[in-house]
């Protein structure tokens, strides 16, 4: 199997991901990339937490993601790739053609953002930077469970 | 007098202002608790609305799963303080105790709030 789902979702680990997707798709690992809490044993704790023991939670920092994303790839098991942010799959993406299809799942409002989806927020650059992505070729689709419709980029950006 | 604790219920979607209303119905207690939705919310904005939610006051934080945006924000607001404690796994039969329990420290009403929860769940044969 492979990665599954590569997915931008600033509440990290939660619900819709560890059941709304997890279920239906037999996860058997989730990897967060995510500089800040890599580098937190008590946030790593904290995104354990209600997660099923015999579902795997990988850690990485983005450049550890760039080098791990072959092994991943070729895990026998199910994986779901998470982010926070659009720059950490921009940066992903730009170091690796595994990354062929982005799942958006949940960019609230900040100041600068605009509202896109119920629930996607964005700013110009990061539009612009979605945009470039699919000029590339990788796919991208905000969908925030498997049974809403995956809504493509063009639509909201 | 030391100031009665707070519950705060933490959830998703309405859940938790279900939970108030019905507390509120059953008990006629409507001062106690407060309800924290995290729809539309990064962590950030759900911190934002934990901490309006709790003021200054001694608070016991009721979230809806054991993991999760409700988890980890409540678990970051009350990270350090003495005066704020976190419980999962909300349901009625345990705001039911902590409404009339609120002269006692967080920890304690959590506590014992925890054990009214626990009871609760029965498989009654039908």
């Amino acid at each position: 199997m492979s990665i599954a789902l590569f997915r931008i979702d600033d509440r990290l680990i939660h619900g819709q991901v560890v059941v709304g997707w997890g279920q239906p798709l037999h996860v058997g690992f989730i990897v967060l990339v995510d500089d800040a809490v890599r580098a937190s044993p008590w946030e790593q704790d904290l995104y354990r937490m209600g997660v099923p023991s015999d579902l795997e939670v990988v850690f990485a920092s983005t450049e550890e993601a760039l080098k791990r994303l072959p092994e991943w790839e070729n895990d026998p098991r199910v994986g779901i790739l998470l982010a926070g942010d659009i720059g950490t799959l921009v940066a992903l993406s730009a170091n690796s053609l595994q990354v062929k299809r982005i799942n958006l799942g949940g960019i609230h409002h900040r100041p600068g953002r605009s509202q896109r989806l119920r629930y996607v927020y964005l700013s110009d650059a990061e539009a612009e930077d979605l945009r470039r992505l699919a000029a590339q070729g990788v796919e991208i689709t905000a969908q925030d469970v498997p049974t809403a419709r995956a809504v493509p980029l063009q639509e909201f950006a | 007098m030391s100031e009665a604790t707070r519950g705060v219920i933490v959830s998703h979607a309405a859940v938790a202002q279900a939970l108030v209303s019905a507390v509120a119905a059953i008990t006629g207690v409507s001062d106690a608790l407060v309800a924290v939705s995290n729809d539309g919310c990064d962590s950030g904005a759900l911190a934002e609305r934990l901490g309006r939610a709790i003021g200054d006051k001694p608070a016991v934080l009721f979230v809806d799963l054991p993991g999760g945006s409700c988890l980890t924000s409540a678990v970051r607001l009350a990270k350090g303080k003495t005066d704020v404690a976190v419980i999962t796994g909300v349901n009625l039969a345990m705001l039911l105790d902590f409404v009339f329990h609120r002269d006692l420290s967080p920890a304690e009403a959590a506590r014992r709030a925890a054990e009214a929860g626990t009871r609760a769940i029965r498989t009654p044969a039908a």
